[in-house]
């Protein structure tokens, strides 16, 4: 299995020192987290709202294309994905 | 919004950080504690009912991070129900608390109301310096607070001021952290605000201290790996470019102190000449939009030389106005941590001082404990 396949087989969640949360004066999502804040860009609060810790990436790929009836995501979600990882933002 | 400030249209975002000081009681007498030195002499606190409308207020305004501090927040009982109306508002909650008066009890409570974060610091310079030390009485009550950090699902973030006095044994500081199993550790050098100014000989670390410090740190860094992750904050005397004080001035970060006066930082009413606004009688959007005082040092056309024209001065803003203002008697002076400051020497006679051993000083000044006794004697001095 090569490392996106294993990627997209993965369930990710949200890391349990943050919390993700819509803010009507920033118009952004944010991640919060102690004495902290991420403000997300658009795309990345549509990709971390949708973590539950159940549905693959491929699910999630998938789940996007459809809500904002487009394809060829995949790219784009796995980038972020490796990011949000490295920032220990999301738990596979 | 763009406010004018000084004949210029200045972008403002939201007051995302919300300091509540919601009391200067403390049962402890850090000598480099940042509270105001005639906190004596401050007006009543606020009511519950104007803490409410406070954090009402400010998150209508966009503040989403929230830290309730002092003083020891735990002095006050309310601090359950304030904590319950910050987190059903959407705030993230933080309190920020040396452990004392935190029982079983009040740490249930505080997790019912939705408190999200603990930080716990270590007071290592009360009038019991060996106790903790030698890791008994303080180690007892930290062991106890970290346990009901710990079991009430919280991570665990300690928070220890470092100085002169206590910084030879930061291996000891590093290991409690460890006992205690803490997953983030600062360790924060003493800045001089303050207290800590009045301190400041007594507390100024030397560069061969602070060199041992950071390379004791890193071992301890290396050997611990992710288990605990350490910051380490050098004192910013030993800088020659001054630090963004608070990412800018009314920029993100609102303190309300415990008389409901608002400021851009919890020092800021060192600076005599601005009038700040209390919550009491103006809105905090009205505060942090409209107010004379946040606006003063926004944007950078209040700025002097060498900073006007300096080409990093959008990084670090000027540095801090109140270290401005303490060193140099003017607060749109350049930080004179700044080594393009004029005033820069006074910095640097103060590092050299600090290269003296205690031994060869040929005046120790005794250290002044934050204590309301010395408070009121040091406000007759500043008002006579």
């Amino acid at each position: 299995m090569s490392n996106d396949d294993a990627i997209l087989s993965s369930t990710p969640v949200l890391s349990a020192m943050f919390r993700l949360q819509w803010e009507e004066v920033q118009q952004a999502w944010v991640l919060l987290y102690p004495e902290g804040m991420v403000k997300l860009n658009g795309s990345a609060g549509e990709i971390i709202k949708r973590l539950d810790g159940k549905k693959s990436v491929t699910e999630l790929i998938a789940e996007l294309e459809k809500d904002f009836e487009t394809t060829g995501l995949e790219k784009d979600v796995l980038a972020f994905l490796e990011i949000a990882h490295q920032q220990g933002w999301v738990k596979a | 919004m763009t406010p004018t400030v000084n004949g210029k249209e200045v972008t403002v975002g939201p007051p995302l950080w919300l300091l509540a000081e919601i009391t200067y009681a403390c049962p402890l007498h850090c000598v480099f504690c940042y509270n105001p030195v005639d906190y004596t002499q401050h007006g009543p606190e606020l009511t519950t009912q104007e803490w409410l409308k406070v954090l009402r207020d400010a998150r209508a305004a966009g503040s989403v991070q929230c830290g309730f501090s002092g003083g020891e927040p735990l002095v006050r009982d309310d601090l359950e129900e304030l904590v319950a109306e910050a987190h059903k508002l959407g705030f993230y909650t933080n309190l920020l608390t040396s452990g004392i008066g935190f029982t079983a009890e009040r740490a249930k409570a505080l997790k019912d109301a939705g408190l999200d974060h603990v930080q716990l610091s270590f007071q290592d310079s009360t009038r019991e310096l060996n106790d903790f030390l030698s890791h008994t009485k303080t180690f007892a009550l930290k062991q106890k607070a970290a346990q009901l950090i710990q079991s009430n699902g919280w991570p665990m973030v300690l928070n220890c001021v470092i100085h002169r006095l206590n910084i030879d044994y930061i291996d000891k500081i590093i290991e409690l952290a460890v006992d205690l199993g803490a997953e983030y550790l600062e360790l924060a050098n003493s800045q001089y605000y303050s207290w800590a100014q009045l301190n400041r000989d007594g507390l100024m670390p030397s560069r061969e201290q602070l060199q041992r410090a950071e390379r004791v740190t890193n071992e301890y860094r290396e050997k611990l790996g992710d288990k605990l992750r350490i910051f380490f904050v050098v004192p910013d005397y030993y800088e020659t470019r001054p630090k963004k004080c608070m990412n800018g001035w009314g920029n993100i970060f609102l303190t309300i102190t415990p008389d409901g006066s608002a400021l851009p930082c919890h020092t800021a009413k060192m600076i005599k000449h601005l009038e700040f606004p209390n919550v009491k009688n103006m809105s905090v959007k009205d505060i942090w939009y409209e107010s004379e005082a946040f606006n003063h040092y926004r944007g950078d056309a209040w700025m002097k030389e060498p900073c006007q024209t300096c080409p990093e001065k959008e990084k670090d803003l000027g540095g801090c106005r109140c270290q401005a203002l303490m060193l140099t008697g003017d607060a749109a002076n350049a930080d004179p941590v700044c080594d393009k400051s004029e005033h820069h020497q006074t910095v640097l006679d103060a590092v050299a001082y600090a290269q003296v051993p205690d031994a060869k000083r040929i005046e120790v000044k005794p250290l002044v404990f934050r204590d309301p006794i010395n408070s009121r004697k040091l406000s007759s001095i500043t008002e006579a």
